[in-house]
């Protein structure tokens, strides 16, 4: 009936998941309870839940990433702990329970914590930039959404149900075949990844539609913002991608449920074609993730100098030429593997033309802030400590380009300490400096300053604390994953290296109090004008936050930077362009079929991982169902009048005519 | 501040090229293009993305074909009778559909309902003997877990029948909705995609007719 599911799937001989499983479920508990006893319902449901609205949906995924965020950081300050402590000694935590803590840590902050906070952002930010009302297929953008929440979900139930997997982040076979991994642990692993890579591919589809068939009237490619251009870039690799993951997961899942060889040591299976196939995709998913985020500083930078982008053409070149190269390294991640000295010169050179991508980039932040009138804001921060971070992480990875380098290297701590290097500095840097940036966009006040800096030090200094040390004991022959050791040489660095972790744990306390700050301080640091940093794109013409359907009339575009053209003109002419001609707007209507799809898609992982066939079948009646529901509704739009659009955009005029009036302005 | 002020234009430094701008909708600075156009395209995209998942499937049979195991090898098993039927109703599939489209133009409800019954019924017939051809293979112990061969074809080939599966419901589906609902433009939008997708099946089973049965026959 239940399939492989019994009481003994719950640890309660082991206290630490048990507790923090029982947290989580109290925590979510209690919060519904609130919800209902508020009578918030109501709201969630009709505003947020069902809400197709791409700010929202925004917003949500950035939610999602943040606690899986701090769920992935947990699990870090777990494994930092463990190697500090285990020298000589077995440490607190057990051999099967540590693989499960590194396994966990590294799917859910790649996938389940960057990944929702990048297409987060673009979600948020991209229509605004291109002058668009909404993306291409709303409801496929919900359905997106809680398709990658039910798989932070299920990575997120095998906490407390059964176990997750022992394999590493990428789950190697022949150890995550069945008969090494006999465990849901893989089980879990592949639904939760198979499921929200789905959300991802769709995702994909949607925002290239987006950006190159909706934009608005004369946004010509050569005047699209440096952002909405990564999130292209960043879109065609998962177009191109996520299929690969998709595959190769599906190969292991018939492996393990079907007895199929496509990875078995027997009968002729071929274990080192997953390594290839999931690093043709786990490579450009680096890119996935690191594009936007140079988007992402490219904005920062430029706004904060005061200054267009230096060299935009060959920003875009470079990001382009990164997009397509991306696809061309992936070997460099198992040199080890014997394909032979050509092969691996092939891809070691590879690898370092794609930095030349990069330092292009690099040499083009810096000549923005040559000149420019720098104003040293918590964004601007947060690029400046990436600049010369990510360098160095950079240069390192160069290193290990190097095939003979990489031989020794392979799989030590010197190649966690430069992945960790190059995704802090390079993604995680960018996705606060850009939650920094785009805040008051999104909910009508600036972010506490002084609470952004303190995290940003803190942030910076526990980051070097923790990972330089790993690249010493790397070169000192230390390989990653050791749940405990022997070598007396490492054990200080290990230690010097869990402190860097407190300065982040104080880090990420620094980090919740300027979100709660800034909450109750929101009427002071309240955005007024809609344009809180004297931006120069699109997304600041509008309200924040912005109305539902963006933009009173769709702007036309006739230059780049038009927003900054247009506010300069506003100024020389001290007066506002004519009050448009306002027309009703269609709008797409909010849909429950995104979280109903989530529902049954939960089900049916659940079901698989468990053995559960009836209930599987009964999820997948369920999800045709749910189709056939939506395939069938007769109204998908509505219109808003154009009186209510008029008094809306009249409102908002008066707002920046009076900045014109006053000559006040918030600009710092 | 939103709107255009066309009577000052400003030097655009970063046009490319010397044609005028493309002002089509959809392209360039055009604006956004018809809701048709943007379905199709995402669409098409969509496509891409399941000939990247089969090109994957491809790719790990061509490495796969020669792993037998000591089990039967592709020249022992395939039968190109039955390949050449499995074809034929798929092709015929094909043009019904293509009928269908026509159809569907001449917003003939009778004439549309009678194509998509013909396609559905000549796949339904290719998917019964591609079961065929999996039971009579399974049934002599050459099962996908006989050999990674075996693993490497059941996996894509069985991709492509899902794939039909799946087609036949949607067509289904399809056809529900055009007795329902008529021939509203939204619906036009879906019968688009259906009929891509299927030619799409096509395409697919033309390449797996090519490289697994043909060359799996001769080698």
């Amino acid at each position: 009936m239940l399939g492989k599911l019994s009481w003994s799937a719950i640890p309660f001989d082991q206290p630490i998941p048990l507790i923090a499983g029982a947290v989580v479920v109290l925590l979510m508990l209690g919060a519904l309870a609130l919800v209902l006893a508020k009578g918030w319902m109501p709201y969630l449901w009709k505003e947020w839940i069902t809400s197709v609205d791409h700010k929202r949906l925004g917003i949500m995924y950035v939610l999602l990433g943040l606690l899986m965020l701090l769920r992935g950081f947990i699990d870090a300050i777990m494994m930092r702990a463990q190697q500090a402590v285990a020298y000589h000694a077995q440490g607190y935590l057990p051999p099967e329970h540590y693989n499960q803590v590194f396994s966990a840590h590294g799917t859910i902050m790649v996938l389940f914590a960057a990944m929702p906070l990048v297409i987060g952002l673009m979600n948020f930010v991209v229509p605004l930039q291109l002058g668009v009302r909404d993306v291409a297929f709303p409801t496929l953008n919900s359905v997106s959404f809680w398709l990658t929440a039910t798989g932070a979900l299920l990575v997120n139930i095998s906490l407390v149900v059964g176990e997750f997997a022992r394999t590493g982040w990428l789950p190697y076979p022949p150890l995550s075949e069945l008969r090494y991994s006999p465990g849901v642990g893989v089980d879990y692993y592949l639904w939760a990844v198979q499921i929200s890579g789905i959300g991802t591919l769709l995702t994909g589809i949607n925002f290239v539609t987006t950006i190159l068939k909706i934009r608005a009237p004369g946004m010509t490619y050569m005047r699209m913002p440096m952002f909405s251009w990564t999130a292209l870039a960043s879109c065609l690799l998962i177009l191109a991608a996520f299929p690969v993951l998709t595959a190769t997961l599906a190969m292991l899942t018939l492996d393990r449920y079907l007895g199929f060889h496509f990875f078995t040591n027997e009968a002729g299976g071929n274990a080192m074609m997953f390594m290839n196939l999931i690093w043709a995709w786990g490579h450009p998913e680096v890119y996935i993730l690191v594009l936007p985020a140079f988007g992402i500083y490219s904005e920062v930078i430029s706004t904060f100098s005061g200054k267009p982008l230096f060299g935009y053409r060959s920003m875009v070149a470079a990001t382009l030429f990164i997009c397509v190269v991306s696809f061309m390294t992936w070997l460099h991640h198992f040199f080890t593997m014997g394909a032979g000295g050509d092969v691996n010169a092939a891809f070691g050179i590879s690898t370092s033309i794609i930095a030349v991508g990069t330092g292009v980039k690099i040499y083009n932040w810096l000549f923005t802030m040559y000149g420019g009138r720098i104003r040293f804001t918590t964004p601007m921060l947060w690029s400046m400590g990436f600049l010369t971070t990510f360098i160095t992480g950079g240069l390192t990875g160069v290193l290990l380009a190097v095939p003979p380098a990489d031989f020794i290297l392979h799989n030590s701590m010197f190649l966690v300490a430069h992945f960790h290097h190059v995704i802090v500095a390079g993604v995680v840097f960018a996705l606060l400096a850009g939650i920094e940036f785009w805040w008051p966009k999104a909910f009508g006040y600036r972010l506490h300053e002084g609470w952004g800096k303190a995290t940003f030090w803190f942030s910076i200094v526990g980051f070097y604390v923790t990972f330089m040390p790993m690249y010493v004991v790397g070169i000192l022959g230390m390989t990653r994953r050791l749940q405990h050791y022997d070598v007396a040489e490492w054990h200080w660095w290990l230690q010097i290296s869990s402190v860097g972790v407190l300065i982040l744990i104080v880090a990420a306390g620094c980090q919740v109090a300027q979100l709660l700050v800034s909450y109750i301080r929101r009427e002071e640091l309240k955005d007024i004008t809609g344009d809180p940093w004297n931006g120069r794109t699109l997304e600041w013409v509008t309200t924040s936050p912005p109305p539902v359907y963006n933009f009173a009339v769709l702007p036309q575009v006739i230059d780049t930077e038009y927003y900054w053209e247009l506010k300069q003109r506003a100024f020389e002419q001290a007066r506002l362009s004519e009050e448009p001609k306002y027309e009703a707007i269609e709008m797409p209507r909010n849909s429950p079929t995104g979280f109903v799809c989530a529902f049954f898609a939960t089900i049916i992982g659940f079901a698989l991982i468990w053995h559960i066939w009836w209930l599987m079948i009964v999820g997948l009646i369920g999800a045709y169902a749910t189709f056939v529901v939506f395939a069938w509704r007769d109204v998908p739009e509505y219109m808003i009048p154009a009186d209510e659009v008029a008094q809306q955009d009249r409102a908002r005029r008066a707002a920046r005519q009076h900045i014109l009036n006053t000559g006040e302005v918030a600009w710092q | 501040m939103s709107t255009a002020d066309s009577t000052i234009t400003i030097a655009d430094p970063f046009r490319l090229g010397h044609r005028g701008p493309n002002l089509a909708r959809g392209h360039g600075g055009g604006g956004p293009a018809t809701k048709r156009v943007v379905v199709g395209y995402g669409f098409w995209l969509f496509l891409l993305t399941d000939i990247i998942i089969f090109a994957c499937l491809f790719a790990s049979y061509a490495v796969l074909a020669q792993a037998t195991a000591g089990g039967p090898t592709a020249k022992q098993i395939f039968d190109t009778d039955r390949v050449a039927w499995e074809t034929a109703c798929l092709l015929a599939s094909s043009f019904c559909c293509g009928l269908a489209t026509i159809a569907v133009a001449k917003r003939d409800q009778f004439l549309t309902q009678l194509a998509l019954l013909a396609t559905g019924l000549t796949g339904l017939a290719f998917i019964l003997l591609e079961s065929s051809e999996f039971a009579a293979l399974n049934a002599q112990g050459y099962g996908p877990s006989r050999s990674a061969f075996l693993t490497g074809f059941f996996t894509l080939v069985g991709c492509h029948g899902v794939h039909v599966t799946a087609g036949l419901l949607w067509l289904g589906t399809m056809m529900a909705q055009f007795y329902a609902k008529g021939f509203r433009p939204d619906i036009g939008r879906r019968f688009l995609c259906f009929s891509m997708f299927w030619h799409f099946l096509d395409v697919v089973w033309v390449a797996i007719f090519s490289l697994v049965y043909l060359v799996g026959t001769r080698l």
